[in-house]
C-alpha cells in the first residue's frame, strides 16, 4: 500500500509544533500501525533526518504506553484496539491518515506525538491503593468473594491507563479513568476501609491535575482499547457525594 | 576469585527459617540513614522499593518508561504459581520445589528454590490483600489452573492479564510510598552504569530520557531490577525497551554473568507473518490447557486444518509425552514443535507453524466456557492474524521470551560487587535451564517483597557502608565515560539506522545460538558478530542531539550493549558441552531426539568474570550440588 501521513511535529514542551506530510509506500497490510511507523521513521534516520517521535512499549495492547489520535480518533477507530493492536489492513491504498499525540491541558507535548501523562501517577499517588504493609496479610482465602463482584473489579481493573478517554473527551476529562481506579477497589472487601477517602483524594487530585469534567457524551467509553463502562463514572460520583459528607 | 554463594546449612526446609534468624538487623531509626537506589519497577523492583520504604529505607527508584506502571511484567498473560493447595490435589512446598528444580533441568540453586516455594504462599496473601482481582469460583473462593510442568493445579490468575493485575497492585504500594515521600519516583530515566567506589557498589549514571542531562545518583546499595534479555534475539515476546544495558554494565564494573546462554523459547507465540515484524505475540501457556497441538502426518500437507481428517494429524505432544501431553515444559513443547517443522510438516505461510486447536474443549465444554477462560487472548489473536480461533486453530510457533541467566547473585541476592544486588529476571538463581511456566511473576514478587528485604540489612548491617558524595573522582570519572559513550554513538554520521543493526544481529543469534545450537554455528556466529559490530561503529545513523528526547540514540546504545552481549552468550553457549533445559546441542541428544545432559562435567553455574575490552572473559564455576531432588534425566513420558 501507498499512504499519505500527516504528522504532527514538534521539537519539544516549548517550541510551537505543525502538521508535516510524509509519503509512506510499501506498507503491507499485515503491519502494525507502529510498524508502519518504524518503516517511516528507519527511512527518515538513513536519510539523516529527525524521526517521529512516539511511545510505545509491550506492542501487545497492556502496557499503555502507545496513544496516537488517528484521523480524529484516540487509538483509531477499531474498536477495543490500542494503537499496537491495528494493522494496516485497517486502511486502504491510497488513503491519507492523520496522526495527532493525545492533546490534552493535562498532557502536555514533551516532543511530536509523546505527551507527559505523569498526571495519572499524581492521581493515583493520591489514595489509589490498599493501605497494607507487605507481611501482614491475612490468608488468601480468609475473605470469599463473591464471583460477580470480583468480576466487575477486575473490569474496572482492566484499565491500561493509556489517555485514550481525556483524548477523545471534548472536557480532556479523566473521570472514566479516575473512576475505573475507584471501582476497582469499591468491588472489593479490601478496599472498604479507605473508600470515602480515597474517593475524594483522588477526584481532588484529578481537578488539581486540570481534567475537565464528564458531560456524559461517553466518547471515553466508545475509544476505550479495554472497553471500560462509563457506568464507573456514576459510581465515582455517587461515591464523592456520600464522601463530602462523611469526610469534610 | 571463588564464588561463595553463602547457602545456610541444615536441612533445605530450615535453611531460610535458620538465615532470618543469623542475619543481622538494622535498628529501625538506623534505617532511614541508608540510602537505597532500585533500578526497574516492574514486579521486582516495584516491590522491592515499596518494601524496602515501609522498612523505613531512603529509596530511589528509576525507570525507563513514562510509568512505573508500564514496567514489562505488566504484559505476562497466565498466571502466578504458590503451593496454597487450595485444589487439595497434594500440592505442597516440597512439590512446588520438586517442580521447579526438574523442570529447570538441574541447573538451579536447591536452597533458593526451596526458600521460592516457601514464600510463594505469602505473596498470594499479600496480592489479594492490596485488592488484586484473581479470579473467583462463585463460593467467593481463590480459583486455579495447571501450567506446563505441573500436574497439580497450582497457578492463580486474573483472566489473561495477570501479570498487570499484579504490577497495578504492587504500583499501587510504591505509590503509597512516593506520596509519603520516602521513595523518589525517577521515570523517563535510564540507568548507563554502575559506579563503584572501594569495591562497593555506590551509586549510578543516568540519562534523564526527556532533557537528555547525564546524571549521578550515590546510595549505600543498589538493586538491579532490570529484567532479561531476550530482545538479543530482536523478535522476541519483550517489550521494545526491555534492554540488557544495565546488567551488562555492572558486569563490566566487576558483577559475574552467570549462564547468559540459558534463554527460553517459548512454545506458544504467533508465527512471524513478515520481515517488517517487529516483535512477537505470545499466547499464553494456558492455552495449552484446553488446546491440542497437531501438525498433519504428512510433510508438505497445504489442506485447510479442518480438511484433515482425524487420522491424518498428529498431536505430537500427546503421543510424545503421554502423561503431561500439551502440559510438557515450554522447552520440550518448543523443541517438539521445531522439530515437526524442520520435517516440512509446519503449517502456515511459511511453514514455521503448528496448530493450537480448541474444538475438542468448545464441543466439550461450550464455547462460552472457552470465551470466559482465554476471550482476550481469542480477541488479540484475531486483531494480529486476521483469523477468528473459535472457528479455524490458532497458529502458534517458538518465539524468544524469557532469560534464565543473568547476574550471579548469592543466596542474600547480592552480585559478586558488594552491595550491589540483583533481583527478578535479571539474576540468575531459581530458574536453572528451564523456566516453569507462571513462576517468573513468583520470583520477582518473592525476590522484592520477601527476600531481599531481610537481606539488604545484613549487607549494611554487616559492611556498614560510609556516607559518598557524587563528587567523589570515581562518580566524576564514570560520568565522563557515559558522556563519552553517547558522544560517540551521535557522532559517527553513517547510514544504518540502529534497528536495522539490530534485527541482523537478531538473525544471528536466532540463527546460531537459538532453539539448537551446535559447535560450527556458534563459531561462525562469533565471527559474525565482530565483524557486524565493527560496520556498527562506522556507519551508524542517529539523527538529532544527546540534548533532547532521542528514541534513536537510546536504541543506539541498547543495540550496542547487545552487539558485547551477544558474543558473551555464544562463548557460554559453545562451551556448554551438553544439552540441558533452554540449551540445546546438538551434538549432544538422545536417540530420540531428547536433551542429554552432562552432569559429570556441567553440573555447575558459568558465571563469567569481565576480564577487559577485547579479552576474553574469565570461566568461574558454582558447583551445584543437589541433596534433596537425586540428579535424574527429566521425564515427561
Amino acid at each position: 500500500m501507498k499512504l499519505t501521513l500527516e504528522v504532527w511535529r514538534q521539537k519539544d514542551a516549548n517550541s510551537a509544533g505543525k502538521m508535516q506530510r510524509y509519503e509512506a509506500a510499501g506498507i503491507s497490510p499485515d503491519m502494525s500501525f507502529l510498524e508502519m511507523l518504524d518503516l517511516v521513521n528507519s527511512r527518515l534516520i538513513e536519510a539523516g533526518q529527525e524521526p517521529i517521535a512516539f511511545d510505545h512499549d509491550c506492542r501487545e495492547g497492556i502496557c499503555g504506553s502507545c496513544g496516537l489520535v488517528i484521523n480524529g480518533v484516540a487509538h483509531g477507530t477499531r474498536k477495543a484496539t490500542t494503537t499496537c493492536q491495528l494493522h494496516m489492513r485497517e486502511f486502504k491504498d491510497g488513503d491519507t491518515i492523520y496522526i495527532e499525540p493525545f492533546r490534552a491541558k493535562a498532557f502536555p507535548v514533551l516532543k511530536d506525538l509523546v505527551v507527559d501523562r505523569s498526571g495519572f501517577d499524581r492521581i493515583q499517588q493520591a489514595g489509589g491503593y490498599v493501605s497494607i504493609n507487605t507481611g501482614s496479610a491475612p490468608d488468601a482465602n480468609a475473605v470469599p468473594i463473591g464471583k460477580e463482584e470480583a468480576d466487575i473489579a477486575f473490569t474496572a481493573a482492566a484499565c491500561i491507563g493509556c489517555g485514550a478517554c481525556v483524548a477523545q473527551c471534548k472536557n480532556a476529562s479523566a473521570m472514566l479513568f479516575v473512576s475505573a481506579k475507584l471501582s476497582h477497589y469499591a468491588h472489593l472487601p479490601q478496599g472498604q476501609p479507605e473508600r470515602m477517602r480515597r474517593t475524594r483524594d483522588m477526584v481532588d487530585a484529578m481537578d488539581a491535575e486540570g481534567f475537565g469534567n464528564c458531560t456524559n457524551q461517553y466518547e471515553c467509553e466508545a475509544v476505550c482499547p479495554k472497553e471500560i463502562p462509563a457506568r464507573f463514572i456514576a459510581e465515582m460520583n455517587r461515591d464523592y457525594v456520600k464522601a463530602a459528607i462523611t469526610e469534610a | 576469585m571463588t564464588l561463595d554463594s553463602k547457602i545456610p546449612s541444615g536441612p533445605i526446609a530450615q535453611k531460610w527459617e535458620k538465615h532470618r534468624f543469623e542475619m543481622k538487623l538494622v535498628n529501625p531509626a538506623n534505617k532511614r540513614k541508608f540510602k537505597v537506589i532500585v533500578v526497574g519497577s516492574g514486579l521486582a523492583g516495584g516491590s522491592a522499593a515499596s518494601t524496602l520504604a515501609e522498612l523505613g529505607y531512603d529509596v530511589d527508584c528509576f525507570c525507563f518508561q513514562d510509568s512505573p506502571r508500564r514496567a514489562h511484567s505488566i504484559a505476562a498473560q497466565g498466571g502466578i504459581n504458590a503451593a496454597k493447595n487450595y485444589q487439595n490435589d497434594g500440592d505442597s512446598v516440597h512439590r512446588l520445589f520438586y517442580d521447579t528444580v526438574k523442570g529447570g533441568d538441574f541447573r538451579s540453586r536447591e536452597a533458593n528454590v526451596y526458600r521460592l516455594a516457601e514464600v510463594s504462599r505469602n505473596i498470594i496473601d499479600q496480592c489479594v490483600a492490596q485488592g488484586v482481582p484473581f479470579a473467583r469460583e462463585y463460593g467467593g473462593t481463590l480459583a486455579n489452573r495447571s501450567f506446563g510442568g505441573a500436574q497439580v493445579s497450582r497457578t492463580f490468575y486474573a483472566k489473561g492479564q495477570t501479570g498487570q493485575q499484579l504490577l497495578l497492585g504492587c504500583y499501587a504500594g510504591l505509590n503509597r510510598q512516593i506520596a509519603a515521600g520516602k521513595v523518589r519516583m525517577h521515570p523517563r530515566t535510564e540507568m548507563l552504569d554502575l559506579v563503584v567506589v572501594d569495591g562497593l557498589a555506590r551509586g549510578i549514571i543516568v540519562r534523564d530520557l526527556v532533557s537528555g542531562r547525564i546524571e549521578r545518583y550515590a546510595a549505600h546499595a543498589v538493586v538491579l531490577a532490570t529484567g532479561g534479555y531476550s530482545p538479543v534475539f530482536f523478535l522476541s515476546t519483550n517489550a521494545k525497551g526491555c534492554n540488557v544495558t544495565a546488567t551488562f554494565r555492572a558486569y563490566k564494573r566487576g558483577a559475574y554473568f552467570a549462564n547468559p546462554c540459558y534463554t527460553q523459547i517459548h512454545p506458544t507465540c504467533i508465527p512471524q507473518s513478515g520481515e517488517y515484524q517487529s516483535k512477537l505475540t505470545l499466547m499464553s501457556e494456558s492455552l495449552r490447557n484446553d488446546g491440542r497441538v497437531w501438525v498433519p502426518k504428512a510433510a508438505a500437507d497445504k489442506r485447510a486444518p479442518g480438511q484433515i481428517p482425524e487420522s491424518e494429524r498428529d498431536y505430537f505432544l500427546e503421543r510424545k509425552y503421554p502423561s503431561f501431553g500439551n502440559l510438557a515444559p515450554r522447552d520440550i513443547a518448543s523443541r517438539s514443535a521445531k522439530e515437526a517443522c524442520d520435517e516440512g510438516r509446519g503449517v502456515g505461510e511459511f511453514g514455521r507453524g503448528v496448530y493450537l486447536d480448541f474444538k475438542d474443549a468448545i464441543d466439550r465444554l461450550g464455547r462460552d466456557a472457552i470465551a470466559e477462560r482465554y476471550g482476550n487472548l481469542f480477541d488479540m489473536y484475531e486483531r494480529i492474524t486476521d483469523e477468528n480461533p473459535y472457528q479455524t486453530p490458532m497458529r502458534i510457533y517458538p518465539a524468544p521470551h524469557y532469560t534464565m541467566g543473568g547476574l550471579w547473585v548469592d543466596y542474600n541476592l547480592m552480585s559478586t560487587i558488594p552491595g550491589l544486588h540483583v533481583i527478578g529476571e535479571a539474576n540468575f538463581s531459581d530458574h536453572g535451564a528451564n523456566r516453569l511456566g507462571a513462576s517468573a511473576l513468583m520470583q520477582g514478587l518473592a525476590d522484592g517483597y520477601f527476600v531481599l528485604p531481610y537481606t539488604i540489612g545484613h549487607y549494611f548491617a554487616t559492611h556498614a557502608p560510609g556516607p559518598v558524595s557524587t563528587d567523589h573522582p570515581e562518580f566524576v570519572r564514570v560520568e565522563a565515560e557515559v558522556s563519552e559513550r553517547v558522544k560517540a554513538l551521535l557522532s559517527i554520521g553513517g547510514k544504518r539506522s540502529p534497528d536495522s543493526f539490530h534485527m541482523e544481529l537478531g538473525r544471528i543469534m536466532w540463527e546460531e545460538c537459538g532453539m539448537a545450537r551446535n559447535k560450527q554455528g556458534l563459531e561462525r556466529a562469533l565471527q559474525k558478530i565482530p565483524a557486524l559490530r565493527e560496520e556498527f561503529y562506522k556507519n551508524l545513523a542517529v539523527p538529532g542531539s544527546g540534548s533532547e528526547l532521542n528514541a534513536t540514540l537510546e536504541n543506539a546504545g541498547r543495540v550496542a550493549d547487545y552487539f558485547d552481549f551477544a558474543e558473551l552468550m555464544c562463548i557460554d553457549a559453545l562451551h556448554r558441552e551438553e544439552s540441558c533445559g533452554g540449551h540445546f546441542r546438538e551434538e549432544h541428544q538422545t536417540k530420540d531426539g531428547e536433551a542429554l545432559r552432562n552432569d559429570d562435567d556441567f553440573a555447575y553455574v558459568a558465571a563469567w568474570q569481565f576480564e577487559g575490552e577485547g579479552k576474553r572473559p574469565r570461566l568461574n564455576k558454582e558447583d551445584l550440588t543437589f541433596e534433596n531432588v537425586a540428579l535424574a534425566v527429566r521425564s515427561y513420558k
